[in-house]
């Protein structure tokens, strides 16, 4: 008892109290005034939590209402002298199991959402009316069943309840627990064989991409916008050192949809120079600004080092 | 308050998770309901132990805890599995036995 005691001390004084105040029954084995109100509030929310649960459209949501029942849950544990469980429940459920489900939520798709259409006639209103009689049923046998005055657990926890629980576990029970071990390694091996997928095709390692590389001459990459550009926008190809546009410089997505541009119009006036004279030149510059849409793109570009007042003001400033 | 009032709570949500897996086509739903159903259960249970003063009844649900993440652990790799063969989750479609 003493050590129980000091136990009791090294806990944070309102969280002990609290506590004591939660899992103790009064004479009559009814419950304290606290843990009624506790009971109350937290029914209600996990209540609503589970309905809403049964009618979630999105299985996303119904997770995170399942996520508020557990954790209720947890909280009516540790209310009824079971900390240990209340903790388990947090770590095992909410955490390990709610976001297992969460994971496989997002493997199969978020939208994936409930088909409406009736493979057996009147199934769903079969199973809530099942469901109902389930609840009627059993409300009905836990409410006029008699158990006895409540004993209530303050002697079974003297020693605190992991303790006490750690002594019916690794002792009366120690042979389920190992049952339990090797169910779990089971389930893991199980679910390792039931996700593994064999390879179809051979690896592509590094070695392989390089020598496929050299051998399609694109060593170096595929061509960048480079000192002919006029754009560097995604669908506009680069310019050769000769002029002419690079195909392979669009990526491969924008041609197979068509959003490819036109190379002709940024090569155009590259095949007036190749062909014509400096006359054509001179022509070429003076139709420059009707032909190609340049300079509102190229104006903010020249105007950046011309902001030098704006910086110079900054400079001021500071 | 009654310790009754535990066990009402947890028949409610008992029903409401048993509902759930029969009436929801989509698996992951179903199978939220059976956890439902288990997590009620484990309330009956740690409620019955302090009824009776006897700390078995956690050491029951303990167990159950652990038995319902090995299920859940199978469950949601048959979940998948199947998802991968039939590019879908309802459990409708989940029917190469039906001649």
């Amino acid at each position: 008892m003493e050590s129980s005691e000091a136990r009791a001390a090294a806990v944070s004084r309102p969280t002990g109290l609290l506590l004591a105040l939660l899992g103790t029954l009064t004479s009559t084995g009814t419950t304290t005034t606290g843990e009624a109100i506790l009971f109350w509030v937290l029914a209600i929310v996990m209540v609503a939590a589970a309905l809403g649960m049964l009618f979630a459209r999105k299985a996303v949501h119904g997770a995170l209402s399942m996520v508020v029942v557990m954790i209720g849950l947890a909280f009516l544990y540790v209310a009824q002298d079971a900390p240990f469980l209340g903790v388990v429940q947090v770590v095992v459920y909410t955490g390990a199991v709610m976001m297992l489900f969460l994971f496989v939520l997002m493997l199969v798709g978020v939208d994936a959402s409930d088909s409406l259409t009736e493979t057996l006639r009147g199934q769903r209103w079969l199973a809530a009316l099942g469901g109902l009689g389930l609840l009627i049923v059993l409300v009905g046998v836990v409410v006029r069943a008699e158990f006895g005055s409540p004993k209530g657990l303050t002697d079974a926890n003297a020693d605190s309840n992991p303790v006490a629980l750690a002594r019916l576990v690794f002792g009366s029970y120690a042979f389920a627990l190992e049952i339990v071990g090797a169910l779990l390694i089971t389930a893991a091996v199980g679910a390792l064989a039931l996700t593994h997928r064999r390879r179809l095709t051979p690896r592509v390692t590094q070695r392989e991409r390089s020598e496929a590389r050299v051998k399609a001459g694109t060593a170096a990459g595929k061509p960048a916008p480079g000192v002919y550009a006029r754009h560097n926008a995604m669908d506009v190809p680069a310019l050769g050192p000769d002029g002419r546009p690079i195909e392979a410089s669009v990526s491969r997505v924008l041609r197979v949809r068509g959003q490819e541009a036109d190379a002709r119009e940024y090569a155009a006036r590259i095949d007036r120079v190749l062909s014509g004279s400096g006359s054509t030149r001179r022509a070429s510059g003076a139709e420059e600004p009707a032909a190609l849409q340049e300079p509102p793109i190229e104006a903010p570009g020249e105007t950046v080092p011309g902001d030098g007042p704006g910086g110079d003001g900054v400079k001021e400033k500071s | 308050m009654s310790l009754t009032n535990y066990l009402v709570l947890a028949v409610i949500l008992f029903s409401i998770g048993a509902t759930t897996a029969l009436v929801r086509r989509s698996a992951i739903m179903a199978f939220m309901g059976v956890e439902l159903m288990l997590n009620a259960t484990n309330l009956m249970l740690v409620t019955f132990s302090r009824l009776h003063g006897n700390l078995t009844g956690q050491v029951l649900a303990f167990f159950v805890m652990v038995v319902a993440a090995a299920e859940v652990v199978v469950g949601l790799a048959i979940i998948i599995s199947i998802f991968r063969t039939r590019h879908s989750a309802s459990v409708d479609d989940v029917n190469l036995l039906k001649s």
